[in-house]
């Protein structure tokens, strides 16, 4: 059978790692036995792992920030790839294939070296902006404070993003037949109107897709901070919940607790996936009806 | 279908005359947002080229853009860090992206196939659990992943890392996409008829056949794996079985108060990247977005 090797790996690295992750956060360690010479025994521990995950003030800031940053990143990668994708596809506009694959580039970078590149950008000493800033004789940008840092985070999520989604749309817009188009127009729509009132409508399962991935892709945030640490302290060692996920399991060696924050955090990707999904639903819906 | 190669050559769209006054600035104001948001894309990468031609002492002095006079200097450190390990690192994420996306696609076609054109018991809940498997972050896997494969004593290798990319919810997705649309169910019927074995009917006819479309999933993987970090961090100890991502990042890690290996770090990083956007370059005109975005329709 043709899906078998599918099938198998499947269950050896998602199934199975999913079970485990779940099992084990119901794990936990227990002292057995009496004063000094009690033993940490591993056993069951029921909901005391996810109990501790949810007041964790570090986990729960950190969930926080990322929320914040998804809040301004999201909209901003989906708003611009649909604008530049509308963009190339108004009439008469000129260097489109420069355009579109300028914007596209960024997707071959990747994310740690994004960071790295806007990291040097952002850094007071490398920074071009701060280095007209000074001569102007005005003082250091601060890229990596608050709120700042939040925005410098989501440019980098902008910049790697927008041309991959924008290619999504574009295709999709130009698989839209021209004659509806022609329709508008003479009916005396212009551009603007076409553009919002037929074209948006019509590559909303384009936006679905790329918004969903734009979620998935945003909750995990890990490398770009990750990536910044070393040149900022503003980012501590659990920025991101992430960040707490693999300090619990690797350095802490509280497995439990690790694999606990995971679940949480995988939840909370699909519950806000599905919301999502539902909000754009009821909009595409209700706009055909 | 139409490929994006087309869409360069093709002249915009004819249009009905309309008032002419008012819509001859539209074309010009677009093409001006687009040449910003080109210019946006463009200035990081113009700068660490540039950036990668400075000596230390001008990386901090001399003006952002202003080129350097350590090009040489800086390549032939780079060349040099820990016996040429740059490259390793590089050939190690060649190995990675090169052979993990082969066997994705091959694993995802295979799947994607089966999916399309065979009926099978509980064939809708197999499809139902994959598309589901898209929603699984894969952040959330690696951890136990790694303990899993610790357990069978092989986290660390470079098997570690190209194993668990080989599954790819997505890439079968769009494989039975394709695979139903691709491939004729009259095509399949005259091949058994003539007496061919299935697995002959899908290497000779049903793989050639969604050529395209694994054309696009391949290179999908390609690049998210070339482009993954915390797999390989959380799977790899021996500097020496690096990726490009993870070497550079520890690179910076310990710059971090050692401002004499920024060069370094930015050399790397513009050496990394410009082959990568050379074959994005070269292979733009085989990429099917179309397929990626009617994929949802289904």
């Amino acid at each position: 059978m043709f899906a078998a090797p599918a099938i198998v790996f499947f269950v050896v690295f998602l199934i199975i790692p999913i079970g485990y992750s779940i099992y084990l956060s119901f794990r936990g360690f227990r002292v057995e036995g009496g004063g000094a010479f009690g033993r940490r025994v591993e056993t069951w521990i029921g909901f005391e792992n996810y109990a501790s995950a949810l007041t964790d003030p570090e986990f729960v800031a950190g969930l926080g920030r990322v929320l914040v940053y998804g809040v301004i990143a999201i909209p901003s990668v989906l708003g611009l790839a649909l604008l530049f994708a509308l963009l190339l596809d108004t009439p008469r506009v000129r260097a489109r294939s420069f355009a579109r694959t300028a914007i596209f580039i960024p997707y071959a970078v990747p994310g740690v070296i994004a960071s790295l590149l806007w990291g040097f950008l952002y850094l007071p000493s490398t920074s071009p902006v701060n280095f007209i800033a000074r001569e102007l004789g005005a003082g250091p940008l601060d890229f990596f404070g608050y709120p700042a840092l939040y925005f410098s985070l989501a440019n980098i999520a902008l910049w790697s993003g927008v041309g991959f989604n924008m290619i999504i749309i574009y295709t999709s817009l130009r698989a839209i037949p021209t004659e509806i188009y022609e329709a508008a127009r003479i009916d005396g729509a212009n551009e603007l109107q076409i553009a919002w009132r037929i074209k948006v409508p019509l590559v909303a399962p384009a936006l679905v897709l790329t918004g969903l991935f734009s979620v998935i892709g945003t909750l995990q945030l890990y490398s770009e901070p990750a990536t910044l640490r070393p040149m900022t302290t503003t980012i501590s060692s659990t920025w991101v919940p992430l960040m707490k996920i693999y300090q619990e399991a690797f350095m802490n060696d509280n497995l439990g607790g690790a694999a606990a924050a995971s679940v949480v955090l995988a939840l909370g990707i699909l519950l806000f996936s599905l919301v999502l999904l539902r909000f754009f639903q009821r909009r595409t819906f209700g706009e055909n009806s | 279908m139409s490929t994006l190669t087309r869409h360069t050559s093709a002249p915009p769209r004819p249009s009905v005359r309309g008032p002419a006054r008012k819509r001859a600035s539209t074309p010009r104001l677009a093409t001006t947002v687009l040449l910003l948001g080109a210019l946006y894309c463009l200035i990081p990468v113009a700068w660490v080229v540039i950036a990668s031609s400075k000596s230390p002492r001008e990386l901090f002095t001399t003006f952002s853009f202003a080129p350097g006079s350590g090009l040489l200097d800086n390549l032939l450190s780079l060349n040099a860090y820990a016996g040429g390990q740059f490259w390793q690192w590089g050939l190690n994420s060649l190995l990675y992206a090169g052979v993990g996306a082969l066997a994705s696609t091959l694993v995802s076609a295979m799947a994607g196939y089966a999916l399309a054109k065979f009926r099978f018991a509980g064939r809708d809940l197999l499809f139902a659990v994959i598309l589901a498997g898209v929603l699984v972050p894969g952040i959330v896997l690696a951890v136990p992943q790694y303990l899993l494969l610790a357990s069978v004593g092989i986290a660390g290798s470079y098997w570690s890392v190209l194993l668990p990319v080989i599954i790819n919810p997505f890439g079968i997705f769009l494989c039975r996409v394709f695979a139903a649309a691709a491939v004729p169910d009259d095509t399949l019927e005259a091949a058994r008829l003539d007496g061919a074995s299935e697995v002959r009917i899908f290497g000779a006819i049903a793989l050639p056949m969604m050529s395209q479309g694994l054309v696009t999933v391949f290179l999908l993987q390609f690049v998210g794996i070339w482009n993954n970090f915390l797999l390989p961090f959380i799977m790899l100890s021996d500097q020496s079985k690096y990726p490009v991502t993870l070497g550079l990042y520890t690179f910076l890690s310990k710059g971090a108060g050692d401002s004499d290996l920024y060069p370094l770090v930015i050399m790397g990083s513009a050496v990394s990247i410009i082959p990568l956007i050379i074959l994005l370059l070269v292979l733009q005109r085989f990429w099917r977005a179309d397929l990626l975005a009617g994929g949802l329709k289904g």
